[in-house]
């Protein structure tokens, strides 16, 4: 019998019967060659390596992190509680010891979806890594956290939720955002005033190989990560920078899937997308779960893998140099940037527009947040959509100073409710939820 | 009539079945040095005076390859495995003739590397040279396409006496299991031959002519002539005897959990709704994996001749037996000991449990009964503990749709059926330690050989249909058929269904009384670019473990008989 070197736990979770849409590539069969190969390694008869049933998450652990609108009920389905579910069974098992390191197989997956919630975006409802964070924080009081999402798309809804959180660092390695969806992800997007700097983009031109990928992180991530210490690091394990995802044009491997699994060393993965799913998925995610089990992993390759071919050109090795200097220059500058953003002002405002792809609407929010050097800082989304409503949400951060619930709370109360088809409070230094509306 | 027995760890139960009656049972003591001896003396003293005539059906439940395999004797076969990505299949290593080779098929069955046969042929040349007659031969995703194992076979088949393919041995995904599985069909292969061939050579002289049929841990039987093929699957069959004799007892309505209290170990299993469960994979035995398919059933070492001990002032019963009981002449204290203390077994030497029981006692600071009580005690809350435990291993299995586990519901058995020696005792006690109904099956004493003797034939078949590929599969039946973009999940099932018929059949099952049922279907819409290309649908059908048919009424009536 083979023994893991990490005692590690998997949640699967293909949901077989679950489907955005019949040809959509968010479909019933996505991970069902990945289970073949996994069932024939025999992955789960290893020693060390457990299988967990997931649990559902419950609507307060929704509501930790989303304004819902109308409600959690009218933007999730089942499936969306199973996966965001066996996101928060993994980081518990870890949690209480039963495992070291964990990966939840789930889907669907999260990480485009933001804050606030109309509908779905980038085949994502709810942000699955979201709520299993702030459970964790909730349930067993860890602070630091760290978000590594390696997803080829730029992982806007996760940067959205944590843009003024201080606690928590968000790093995204993906594929240039004006070459792919959702178009954002740039080094110059760090973070809120109060957070600044604990975003960290990784925008990579098209056609990176593993040799780019693995420069990122031993020249970017794991120094970043080095500074910031956090308590735990979850990977939104994405898989579609593999050379034959068909929506994607990257060229990274299954081997070097593992080998960056290997050099992160998550406590968590999550799943996140990667559609190519006979010929990278089922070799990306036995790679993945080998690395974090502590096996070799060295005859994990996928058929059609030569490494000439996929190989990234100079031209491409020196642009990510320089991407590269510029994230480490940003993030060294971090403080000093920090107090020059926060001088001279209370309230910092934006306004901006999310286009939701997947369920076609359009909202525009009005944002402000309390500066504040103390805590997070209390913040105010005025959001209308269209279709849809015009909402009110206000969060008050985890660990927020006296003067930002208060804030928070002065703005719930002034709230007219002629104006605002939902008017939502989210106070997380209670670990409460308001909803103040004249409709429920 | 029916000749039914069950080898045990301590006594071996013979039993002969009539059409209205039980007609006559034996016990004789449980020989592990010499398996042949126990079985033939079993089956000489139940046909003594009988008319060999009238016997039309013999069922054997042995312990011959579990024990040959927990013993860890060293085998002599030769393994060739091809593997392709994934983990290094050297780490599956078996023995010591083990060769990992080139080829490789990938999760749909399709080729992506070649099978090298001049790498065969020289490996063939070193198995012969090394005096090995016996082959196990596995690639990853057999079971898929079986093209490669084919290939090999074609190489090896004229050079040894029997090459055994694992695609052929289970239709189930997990090639470490496969290789282990394969591994040990090859390594018993010769022994299980030789001992039925011998079992039936003695019947034969005694004028028993019928054929052989041997329990299988899945609570079927199987020929004798048919198991040849696949000897590891009648490993430890002893549980499937135990819960296959309780099955007339279960209620079709309810849960029900089957404790065998035996003299060395406690087995135990649940009827869902009457039904046995199989295991998802198969059984774990001696250190090996296996895929032999078997009713989920779980063996804690508890009985009532288990080691009794009171170390450190605390008091810990088995998982060894070291013998009978104090009170029968054995070594150390056991529970049955304690029984005699309680008064609730007589017939022994009252004196020496005493004995035991009181310098247990001792070492506790309590009083002789109080001792007694708490080793009784203990047995029943250790094996009621062990079975909830098993209750929630089986509630906690992942499953993998929506609906599963959003309607999934929960196992929780409302009834428990005690059998084995000491049943009524055990049930007596446990009722007042469980709100759950306790039942003492009938002739609980010999009611695992009347299971053995009256389990159905048993067999399991999985489909493939690829309609991209335009392919339906049954690598294990050496099924393969061409078709076409209307293929449906219903013609799947029409064709599993017909395969197992044909299996099952050719295995030794009665055409007329045949309960098969589907126990999976999947389908699922192939999308290439953002079109559907093709249909994937895997279908596993099976014959329900169950009893014989015409005997299944009439069971009922056996059992209810004091």
């Amino acid at each position: 019998m083979l023994h893991a070197k990490n005692k590690i736990g998997l949640v699967f979770f293909p949901a077989f019967d679950w489907a955005i849409s019949p040809t959509h590539p968010e479909r019933e069969e996505r991970l069902l060659y990945t289970l073949d190969q996994i069932l024939e390694e025999g992955i789960f008869d290893i020693e060390g390596i457990e299988e967990f049933k997931p649990d559902l998450v419950t609507i307060a652990d929704v509501q930790r992190v989303h304004f819902c609108v109308p409600d959690p009920w009218k933007v999730m389905t089942e499936s969306h509680f199973i996966s965001a579910g066996g996101a928060k069974t993994i980081g518990m098992a870890v949690m209480e010891n039963k495992i070291k390191k964990g990966f939840a197989l789930v889907r669907p997956p999260g990480h485009h979806a933001m804050r606030l919630v109309h509908g779905a975006r980038g085949f994502c409802n709810v942000n699955i890594e979201a709520i299993m964070i702030e459970f964790l924080r909730a349930a067993y009081g860890i602070n630091r956290v760290a978000i590594v999402d390696t997803d080829c798309h730029h992982g806007d809804g996760t940067q959205d939720i944590y843009w003024h959180d201080p606690d928590t660092l968000f790093i995204s390695v993906h594929q240039d955002g004006r070459t792919l969806y959702p178009g954002s992800g740039f080094i110059s997007e760090m973070g809120g005033p109060n957070a600044h700097g604990m975003t960290v983009n990784i925008p990579l031109p098209p056609h990176t190989s593993d040799e780019g990928f693995l420069y990122a992180v031993e020249n970017m991530i794991l120094p970043i990560l080095g500074d910031f210490k956090p308590d735990i690091i979850i990977n939104s394990a994405g898989q579609d920078n593999h050379f034959s995802d068909p929506i994607t044009n990257m060229n990274f491997s299954a081997k070097g899937y593992a080998d960056l699994t290997r050099l992160l060393q998550p406590d968590i993965a999550v799943l996140e997308g990667g559609y190519a799913i006979e010929g990278a998925l089922p070799y990306v995610n036995l790679g993945i779960i080998l690395a974090m089990a502590g096996m070799d992993y060295d005859k994990v390759q996928e058929p059609g893998y030569n490494p000439e071919k996929i190989r990234q050109t100079p031209d491409v090795t020196r642009w990510i140099k320089k991407v590269g200097q510029k994230v480490m220059e940003n993030w060294n500058q971090r403080e000093k940037t920090k107090e020059l953003r926060q001088k001279k002002q209370d309230f910092a405002k934006r306004n901006r527009d999310i286009t939701y792809d997947t369920d076609n609407i359009a909202e525009t929010q009005k944002e402000t947040i309390r500066i504040c050097t103390e805590c997070g800082g209390a913040l105010r989304i005025d959001s209308t959509a269209k279709p849809g409503h015009r909402i009110l949400a206000i969060h008050i951060p985890h660990k927020a100073c006296e003067k930002c619930v208060s804030c928070g709370y002065e703005w719930y109360e002034k709230a007219d409710q002629k104006e605002f088809f939902k008017i939502f409070l989210q106070d997380r230094t209670c670990d409460k939820y308001f909803d103040k509306s004249a409709h429920s | 009539m029916i000749i039914g027995l069950d080898v045990g760890g301590t006594h071996t139960d013979v039993v002969l079945i009539g059409d209205q009656d039980i007609e006559k049972a034996v016990k004789v003591p449980t020989d592990s040095t010499n398996l042949f001896k126990t079985v033939l003396s079993g089956l000489e003293k139940i046909i003594t005076n009988i008319d060999p005539d009238q016997i039309n059906r013999v069922v054997l439940s042995t312990t011959l390859i579990t024990n040959l395999i927990v013993q860890d004797t060293p085998f002599n076969v030769g393994m060739i495995i091809s593997s392709g990505p994934g983990i290094d299949p050297k780490l599956f290593c078996t023995n010591g003739n083990y060769f990992t080779v080139s080829g490789s098929i990938d999760h749909r069955g399709r080729e992506t590397q070649a099978v090298n046969e001049k790498e065969i042929q020289q490996i063939a040349a070193k198995l012969l040279s090394a005096g090995i007659r016996h082959v196990g031969v596995v690639s990853k995703f057999s079971t898929r396409n079986p093209a490669h194992e084919l290939l090999i076979n074609k190489i090896l088949e004229s050079s040894f006496e029997k090459v055994f393919l694992s695609h052929q041995i289970s239709g189930s995904l997990n090639f470490p299991r496969r290789i282990a599985t394969t591994y040990l069909n090859a390594a018993v292969y010769p022994i299980h031959k030789d001992f039925y061939v011998a079992v039936k050579k003695s019947l034969e002289k005694k004028g028993l002519a019928v054929p052989i049929r041997i329990l299988k841990p899945d609570g079927g039987t199987m020929r004798f002539e048919a198991s040849i093929d696949f000897p590891a699957q009648t490993i430890l069959s002893g549980p499937a005897a135990s819960v296959m004799g309780s099955f007339a007892f279960a209620s079709d309505n309810e849960t029900s959990l089957v404790l065998d209290i035996g003299g060395t170990t406690t087995d135990m299993s649940i009827l869902l709704n009457g039904v046995p469960i199989i295991d998802p994979l198969g059984i774990d035995l001696g250190g090996y994996q296996t895929l032999i398919r078997a009713l989920n059933t779980t063996s804690i070492g508890i009985g009532g001749d288990s080691v009794v001990r009171a170390d450190n002032g605390k008091l810990s019963i088995g998982p060894e037996r070291l013998g009978v009981a104090l009170a029968y002449g054995g070594p150390v204290v056991t529970p049955t000991d304690a029984l005699f203390v309680l008064g609730l077994e007589q017939d022994g030497n009252l004196q020496k449990a005493r004995q035991g029981i009181a310098e247990i006692g001792e070492k506790l600071n309590i009083s002789i009964e109080e001792t007694a009580l708490q080793i009784f005690d203990l047995a029943c809350l250790t094996i009621l503990d062990s079975a909830q435990k098993m209750t929630d291993r089986i509630n906690s299995k992942p499953v993998y749709t929506v609906h599963e586990l959003w309607e999934g519901s929960k196992i929780e058995p409302k009834t428990i059926l005690i059998l084995g020696g000491p049943a009524p005792l055990f049930a007596e006690k446990i009722k007042t330690l469980t709100n759950k109904k306790v039942k003492v099956i009938p002739n609980w004493k010999v009611a695992n050989a009347i299971g053995a003797a009256l389990a159905r034939t048993t067999c399991e078949v999985t489909l493939l249909a690829d309609t991209e590929q335009k392919i339906a599969v049954a690598p294990e039946e050496g099924f393969s058929r061409k078709i076409n973009d209307k293929f449906s999940i219903h013609d799947a099932i029409d064709i599993a269904l017909e395969l197992l018929k044909v299996k099952a059949l050719k295995r030794g099952a009665n055409p007329d009384y045949l309960d098969t049922e589907i126990i999976e279907k999947m389908e699922f819409n192939m999308v290439r670019g953002f079109y559907t290309t093709g249909k994937n649908i895997r279908i596993k059908a099976q014959v329900k473990p169950g009893l014989i048919h015409t005997y299944k009424l009439k069971a009922e009536n056996f059992l209810e008989q004091k």
